[in-house]
């Protein structure tokens, strides 16, 4: 079977600055990806490169095993692939039903106002933002504001799912929380893939891993094979032995 | 019980301009018409300007150029080639919307404030061509016929229906203003005002939306140019595309509240009654522009959202009854 997303070779470049080389790798449906890195390292310019922000200078990006390299955002949206933003953008002048029923309008399967709203109702409840439908996007914290760019993705019932870092900024309750959220997607047959920083998170719900510094695709593994990469833990990880902490701390 | 309720949005608007249409003939006083007449053209062309401006978040500075394009295409028909008014007004509104969809494709991928100077731009393109265009008459413009009226009764006949038809288009333009509202392509429009690159991650097809919406920004303001020039007896560039008339109309649309469907009609009704104070004035007849230019000033730094916006915002359950 055709993995849901290929992405084969993938280059891009900002003038002088190489921001992803050569990116290469497979995410079969009904996984979660993990992509982790340093700062800098390219992660949310892969995102863009597969939902249609950026087109890549080399290589292909394969949906459902067809070529969408260069498509418009919205072309990958009605081809049902959602994301979150790392800088969360709500549409603040809306309310948060309105900003859900958005989602469900203009995703994948097109729905008119009103089963938009019946989708909004079950999505909102899904991510623990019922109580504040009505208030304005704007007025959200920003846990809630992740919550909500979450329930927005979701109401587009989408195929694919890219989570720009949604654990950021959020305490460790909190964390807990949108990690239960993120299985219960999973548990949907929603493929995803997760960019994180909160190493121990990511490593408890992925089932593979990529690794990127400095554009380079460095490791590519499960969680334990990318925890005892000599390479990760010096790009990244730092500490040798923190590889045995985060492993250690998942039962 | 409460669903009449749920339509008050629409209900308030339509009365209002009902009781304009009638005011006139009631106090039997043709004064009084010419300032119905005033109020409901600027109602419909701020309505139509609000599409844009309030729901997709386009700042036109040039809209005043449909009504000078509508305005010249339905005269020249209904004046050199004896179409009836009513077909006039049909092929000028289409014109309008079809120049607005031409226009569209070619500006509205431009933001901000370049969008805003484009339609400056084509708002002075269109009046220099139209100078240079003989069949409208170049820089003399059309007058009309007086055997126009005669088929509609006389002089008095003639300008009395266009004041029904003004009601008519003004009337429409609220409909047509609330059903965007309260429809998907309403949703997507808002979603791109609040931000466009994240309305197409979600799917919102937003060329073609803001395309769409500029055209329905366009066509009844095409029609009302054709009442408007057809009351008028006569039409020519300068009258046809006033700039600061296009400044007026966002000083009405941003007073009464942007993205409302009763914010512009507000706005149309106060700006136009201050406007009647200033031009009969002693002290402000000459400086009426730079008060309006104040007025903007003063909206802009205190109140972005206008009256409407500020009501909804200080009263929440405002919000399910004034979309």
């Amino acid at each position: 079977m055709t993995p849901l997303l290929q992405v084969e070779g993938v280059t891009k470049r900002f003038g002088g600055l190489q921001a992803l080389t050569s990116v290469t790798f497979d995410l079969p449906e009904g996984q979660i990806l993990g992509l982790i890195g340093p700062n800098g390292a390219g992660k949310t310019t892969l995102f863009n490169c597969i939902n249609g922000v950026y087109t890549p200078e080399v290589g292909r990006v394969l949906f459902h095993g067809e070529d969408v390299t260069g498509s418009k955002t919205y072309a990958m949206a009605k081809r049902g692939l959602a994301r979150t933003h790392q800088i969360v953008q709500p549409l603040e002048e809306l309310t948060v039903r309105e900003n859900v029923i958005a989602g469900a309008c203009f995703g994948r399967e097109n729905h008119s106002l009103g089963s938009a709203g019946e989708i909004a109702s079950e999505v909102m409840e899904f991510v623990g933002l019922e109580k504040r439908a009505d208030q304005l996007a704007a007025s959200l914290n920003v846990a809630q504001k992740k919550r909500l760019e979450m329930a927005r993705a979701l109401a587009a019932r989408p195929y694919l799912l890219l989570l720009d870092e949604v654990l950021a900024g959020l305490n460790p309750s909190e964390i807990a929380g949108m990690v239960e959220i993120v299985k219960k997607i999973r548990d949907r047959g929603i493929t995803i893939i997760m960019i994180e920083h909160v190493m121990k998170a990511v490593m408890n719900v992925s089932d593979r891993m990529v690794v990127l510094d400095y554009g380079q695709q460095i490791a590519e593994g499960t969680p334990e094979e990318i925890a005892n990469n000599p390479q990760v833990i010096e790009a990244y990880l730092g500490d040798p032995n923190l590889a045995k902490k985060l492993m250690g701390e998942d039962e | 019980m409460k669903n009449w309720r749920n339509h008050l949005g629409l209900i308030v608007p339509l009365l209002v301009v009902t009781g304009l249409a009638i005011w006139p003939a009631l106090t039997d006083s043709v004064s009084n018409r010419e300032n119905a007449f005033t109020i409901l053209k600027a109602i419909a062309l701020a309505s139509s300007l609000n599409i844009l401006l309030g729901y997709t978040g386009y700042v036109s500075f040039g809209h005043i150029v449909f009504f000078g394009f509508g305005g010249y295409v339905g005269l020249y028909f209904l004046n050199e080639q004896g179409w009836s008014i009513w077909t006039s007004l049909l092929i000028a509104g289409i014109s309008s919307g079809i120049l607005a969809y031409l226009l569209g494709k070619a500006i509205l991928r431009l933001r901000g404030a370049y969008f805003a100077l484009a339609t400056i731009g084509i708002n002075e393109a269109v009046k220099a061509f139209i100078n240079n265009f003989d069949l409208f008459g170049g820089p003399i413009g059309m007058t009309l016929n007086f055997k126009v009226y005669k088929e509609y009764g006389g002089a008095a006949e003639a300008l009395s229906m266009a004041f029904y038809i003004m009601a008519g288009l003004a009337l429409a333009a609220i409909v047509l203003s609330y059903l965007i509202r309260v429809s998907k392509f309403g949703l997507g429009l808002l979603a791109i005002r609040e931000n466009e690159d994240a309305a197409e991650v979600m799917g919102v097809v937003a060329p073609d939306a803001k395309t769409w919406a500029y055209v329905l920004s366009a066509i009844i303001p095409g029609m009302v140019g054709v009442l408007f020039f057809f009351k008028n007896g006569n039409v020519e560039p300068h009258g046809a595309f006033p700039l600061h008339a296009s400044i007026e109309l966002l000083v009405m649309v941003m007073l009464g509240g942007q993205g409302t469907v009763l914010g512009p009609i507000l706005g149309a009704f106060a700006y136009q009654g201050m406007r009647g104070y200033l031009v009969t004035s002693d002290f402000f007849k000459d400086i009426q522009l730079s008060v309006s230019g104040v007025i903007l000033l003063i909206i802009v730094l205190f109140i972005p959202a206008g009256a409407v916006g500020w009501l909804r915002n200080r009263f929440a359950p405002l919000r399910r009854v004034l979309p």
